[in-house]
């Protein structure tokens, strides 16, 4: 199992580490609904350092991406980051990832830590040889600090302007006293900030530096866990839960990054999909009263027929309330239909409900 | 980790303390910080017999759910209500204000064959 660069510094915050795509991970510091307040309301800090860092760079780079995403990169211009995924043949999904366009012909893919070498085979079997691929997954850092502070908290480490950032934009800069920090105005949580990208040298200067511009506004480190509340908050898919090598975009509610000004795998079935309609699709619910559904457990209709499985499911810190995603049956999938979910020997009532969760 | 000595454990982690004739029963700090933040406490068998290692309710955390199983036979006689509003005092003081149960044991001898804090300690690696 590979360690965090960081990984002392968690520990001594007291973190539970727990094993993750390879990696020994913090998924908790002071407590999940701790951390998820923190982000939701002020500002926390994440190390994603697990996640993956290709560079595509060369005569061909943005033909071999748009050959294998589904979103538009020539739309990309430097300092702009896209929302793509991979889709293979089968109509099912390889990857999603962000798409960084670093400068004209070079580009940075940020892909799931599980998925690191399977996205890598994936993507060099399909490069005809002109593109340079790099991994710099191992010697990079990764750090988003998210919350509706971020901006004003971590203005005082660097020169540029971050609140005149705009979402989905990064630029290459000195942060912390550091040269050629990514700062990106992107996260998974929905609650606003930046994501950081540094060299494995530099990564305990920049986590000492934000820790110290965060004390104000009494920043916490944030682990896996709350990741994942805030994520399902904002109905954000997570791959090997809500989407895996077997489901489509289309039914995965990403529609809107599934661009067919162009072809890639599975670009004709998902075609299809669009126009003729789905018959399943990923949609929110959320239980009324109390239970607590896991990912796995079934969905049936009013009538007791079984229409859907769960693929993530936790309380809502913000909500105080159980919410999920499951992948229903379309003849359910409307925002408001009343559903059930079996949670162990009980059918708990829950609706159906529009995403994100939280606004 | 705070494991006291007085108390007895399971594999399980439970804790068992036994007073005047009735125990009462919780989950060990270890397993309190296993779990993550608890958000609620469900009690399945209240008023009824349970036998040893059977399950009598269920610990649901934000990231996952657990069985809880009994130390050795009883009737439960009590569940903690102020869980009911605050689950989070079995993270907070898992051997104090985070109690799960109040029991009558049929045979207090029973509590002869479960851990020491030492034995405890052991199973959970300290």
């Amino acid at each position: 199992m590979k360690e965090l660069v960081l990984n002392e510094i968690h520990i001594a915050l007291g973190a539970k580490m727990s094993p993750f795509a390879g990696y020994s991970m913090p998924v908790m510091y002071s407590g999940i609904m701790e951390e998820h307040h923190a982000v939701r309301n002020s500002l926390g800090i994440f190390d994603v350092s697990h996640m993956g860092e290709f560079i595509l760079e060369g005569e061909g780079s943005l033909e071999l991406i748009q050959r294998l995403t589904t979103n538009d990169a020539s739309v990309l211009t430097p300092g702009d980051v896209q929302y793509s995924c991979m889709t293979n043949e089968k109509g099912g999904i390889v990857d999603d990832l962000l798409v960084y366009c670093l400068e004209a012909g070079k580009y940075m893919l940020v892909v799931n830590a599980s998925n690191i070498e399977k996205d890598w085979n994936w993507i060099s079997e399909r490069n005809a040889g002109s593109v340079k691929m790099t991994n710099i997954s191992d010697s990079t850092v990764l750090l988003a600090v998210q919350g509706p502070v971020a901006a004003t908290a971590l203005q005082s480490l660097t020169p540029v302007p971050l609140a005149q950032m705009k979402y989905y934009t990064f630029t290459k800069g000195q942060f912390a006293g550091i040269d050629d920090v990514i700062i990106s105005a992107t996260g998974y949580t929905g609650a606003g900030g930046f994501e950081l990208y540094c060299k494995n040298e530099d990564a305990e200067r920049l986590w000492q530096a934000v820790m110290e511009a965060g004390k104000p506004y009494e920043i916490k480190a944030a682990g896996l866990g709350a990741r994942d509340t805030l994520r399902l908050e904002m109905g954000y898919c997570l791959y090997g839960n809500d989407i895996n090598d077997e489901t489509s975009p289309i039914e995965a509610g990403l529609g809107w990054i599934t661009k067919f000004s162009k072809e890639f795998p599975g670009s004709d079935h998902f075609k299809e999909q669009k126009k003729n309609g789905i018959e399943k699709k990923l949609c929110g619910f959320e239980i009324v009263g109390k239970g607590f559904p896991r990912r796995g457990y079934k969905v049936l209709d009013e009538h007791f027929n079984e229409v859907g499985v769960v693929t993530s499911a936790s309380i809502s810190p913000s909500l105080d309330k159980s919410i999920g995603l499951a992948y229903l049956n379309k003849s359910v999938s409307a925002k408001g239909t009343p559903i059930k979910v079996v949670v162990r020997d009980k059918a708990l009532d829950a609706t159906v409900c529009s995403l994100p969760f939280t606004k | 980790m705070n494991i006291p000595d007085n108390l007895k454990y399971t594999n399980d982690h439970e804790w068992i303390s036994f007073e005047n004739g009735e125990a009462t029963i919780g989950i060990t700090d270890f397993a309190q910080r296993e779990l993550g933040d608890i958000v609620y406490i469900d009690i399945t068998a209240l008023g009824q017999e349970v036998g040893k290692d059977e399950v009598f309710g269920s610990v649901e955390a934000v990231k996952t759910v657990s069985d809880l199983f009994m130390p050795v036979t009883a009737s439960i006689s009590e569940m903690n209500a102020a869980l009911e509003s605050a689950p989070d005092l079995v993270n907070s003081d898992p051997y104090g204000q985070g109690w799960i149960i109040k029991a009558k044991l049929n045979d207090p001898s029973q509590l002869d064959q479960l851990l020491s804090a030492d034995e405890y300690k052991a199973v959970i690696g300290l």
